[in-house]
């Protein structure tokens, strides 16, 4: 039995420097499972992979289905929503436009369904929806990273990249966050694929820890286990 | 700490970033339609007092117009997809010479002209629109700019002479106006270039409230990010490339026709800077600012002289100013006083007057 995403021998390349060499991993339907790694280890770039945002050869099969070399929208189609490193917000647009845009896949005719997205959104994150003809430009860093996960969510994924969702938060931000995520993940069924420098926060949510080192995977194994790891306890965890 | 990505820089380095990109909403409609109403009764006021309303300034309201469609193609590049460019002049120059050319060697009659010279001029900025994928800011500004400079020159080629005209160019006629209408040549043409401005206004009002509008925008604000909500950022940024040059095109056919002459010079980065600045100075990304620009830019290039003369003459300073240093010196204030473009400006100042 294959998994859900299964990864393997994944190399990228930014025009002649290569970012990745060997990676390879595996994620459960359902599971969350966190790339762990010092800056500059690939872990960006494993998600650009994924969604065909930088050249790569390998194995990449979501669902079953080879998509290495699809087009990124194919990618988005299939059900994989990429919350990127920066959040990537449409800044000059309204925080109701933003959200809009994700129902862009969908077609016309879905404007009742958008409705309904919305609604789950805010149920999620019912700040946003006080703030929804706010320029989203001028949300503050959580409200952004609220906004950027409520984008994906409202592609309706089977699977979330997501890249550093902590970046440049607040600890109790970070937390709010987090919740949200797992509530995610257990009410919406949604796998998630989690990039983390905040070690300990992401080995607590996922299922499965994998860490980069120079675009290589160094060690992988259930959670649990890589968080008594010696080396990873010193490197990343700080004790 | 995070490695930015080129989506993130190329972000940063766009002409400008508009504050905030609200399309004509149903208020504007009608004001928008308010003035078009004013547009309409403005020649026959010619018969009331006819040394206000008199012909050559029916003429240079059409330039102003046309050279409204020219800033509203750009803004639809630049202001709304983010792309730069230094060269819309030669698109205006395309289509003019399209235009001439169906007119004097096939002898097409000038009417219709526009959707041909349309389909030429997307498939054009299309073709270009490709390369362009590959560059951002100031590297797509760079190769637009080539763009500007050879085009003039492509026009003066010898093996092209026998279509061109080479530097003398092509003489044409004016429009007449059609039906036998009691019209002057300028009023026809007022009429004229106020029909096509209005319908491609409309048209690309339509387009940016749209899906296809709000995709465009996206990409602006971040290509990569617009990629990651399944939308197909090559396609829609050159057909976004091909749409602009179509209409800048159009505008180019247009004075084709209301001056009734073409030459390669016309064309070249002169006219693609003072339709950046039109942009900029009437408003990026703002629909009702590029009809603003066009208007500047006629105003400019009429005044440099007299005001020339002005400073020369009744001020006694021994200076001569090119346009050139009109336009600059206007920028210069203009970004000073109003830096979000004129349309911008005066929707600022209606909401603090409103409150
Ligand atoms: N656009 C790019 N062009 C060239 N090289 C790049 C580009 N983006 C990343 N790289 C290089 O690829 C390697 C992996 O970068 P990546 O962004 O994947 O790291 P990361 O693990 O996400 O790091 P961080 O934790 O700092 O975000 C680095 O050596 C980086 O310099
Ligand atoms: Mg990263």
């Amino acid at each position: 039995m294959t998994a859900f995403l299964e990864v393997s021998g994944l190399k990228a390349f930014y025009g002649q420097t290569q970012a990745l060499y060997d990676v390879g991993f595996a994620l459960e339907k359902g599971g969350i499972t966190t790339l762990l790694g010092a800056n500059g280890a690939g872990k960006t770039t494993t998600l650009r992979a994924i969604c065909n945002m930088v050249r790569a050869e390998g194995r990449i099969s979501f669902d079953g289905q080879p998509i290495v070399g699809r087009p990124t929208e194919s990618v988005v189609r299939l059900g994989v929503a990429h919350v990127p490193e920066g959040r990537g917000t449409f800044t000059t647009m309204t925080v109701d436009e933003n959200l809009r845009i994700a129902a862009y896949t969908r077609g016309r005719s879905a404007k009742a369904d958008v409705q309904q997205d919305l609604d789950m959104v805010f149920e999620y994150f019912p700040r946003l929806k006080e703030r929804m003809q706010q320029q989203a430009g001028t949300l503050s860093g959580g409200e952004q990273q609220m906004l950027a996960v409520s984008r994906a969510l409202m592609l309706r994924p089977r699977l979330m990249l997501l890249d550093e969702p902590s970046f440049g938060l607040a600890p109790l931000i970070v937390q709010e966050i987090f919740r949200i995520l797992r509530r995610i993940n257990e009410e919406s069924k949604v796998s998630m694929l989690l990039v983390e420098q905040n070690a300990a926060l992401a080995l607590d949510l996922a299922d499965h820890a994998y860490v980069l080192e120079t675009g290589r995977v160094v060690m992988a194994g259930p959670s649990a286990d890589v968080k008594n790891d010696e080396n990873v306890r010193k490197s990343y965890l700080g004790y | 700490m995070t490695t930015a990505s080129p989506a993130d820089t190329a972000a940063h380095e766009s002409v400008a970033t508009p504050v905030s990109t609200s399309v004509t909403s149903g208020a504007s409609d009608r004001w928008a339609w308010g003035l078009v109403a004013v547009g309409i009764i403005i020649p026959l006021l010619g018969y009331v007092v006819p040394d206000i309303v008199s012909d050559y300034r029916l003429f240079l309201m059409s330039t102003m117009m046309i050279y409204a469609i020219a800033v509203l193609g750009l803004n639809l590049l630049t202001g709304f997809n983010g792309q730069i460019s230094l060269g819309h002049g030669a698109f205006y120059g395309v289509g003019a010479y399209t235009a001439a050319i169906l007119m004097d060697k096939v002898g097409m009659p000038y009417w219709t002209l526009l959707p041909i010279v349309a389909v030429v001029c997307f498939v054009i900025g299309f073709l270009f629109g490709l390369p362009a994928l590959r560059l951002e800011g100031i590297y797509l500004a760079l190769a637009t700019f080539a763009l500007a400079l050879a085009v003039p020159q492509m026009l003066k080629y010898r093996w092209l002479e026998d279509l061109t005209g080479g530097v003398q160019g092509i003489v044409l006629l004016k429009p007449e106006p059609p039906f036998g209408l009691p019209l002057s040549e300028d009023q026809w043409l007022y009429y004229y270039c106020l029909i096509v401005m209005v319908i491609l206004y409309w048209a690309a009002a339509n387009l940016l409230r749209g899906r296809s509008g709000r995709a465009m925008m996206a990409i602006r604000d971040h290509s990569m990010a617009a990629s990651t909500m399944g939308i197909d950022v090559a396609r829609y940024k050159t057909i976004t490339f091909g749409i602009s040059a179509a209409y800048t095109g159009v505008a180019g056919a247009l004075s084709a026709s209301a001056i009734a002459f073409v030459a390669p010079d016309s064309f070249g980065f002169f006219l693609s800077i003072s339709l950046l600045i039109g942009l900029v100075v009437g408003g990026v990304a703002s629909l009702a600012g590029s009809v603003i620009g066009g208007i500047f830019t006629v105003l400019v290039q009429n005044s440099s002289q007299s005001l020339s003369n002005f400073v020369k003459s009744d001020l006694g300073l021994p200076f001569d100013l090119s346009p050139y240093s009109v336009y600059g010196i206007l920028l210069i204030v203009l970004m000073y006083v109003m830096p979000t473009g004129i349309a911008g400006g005066v929707a600022i100042a209606w909401r603090r007057l409103r409150r």
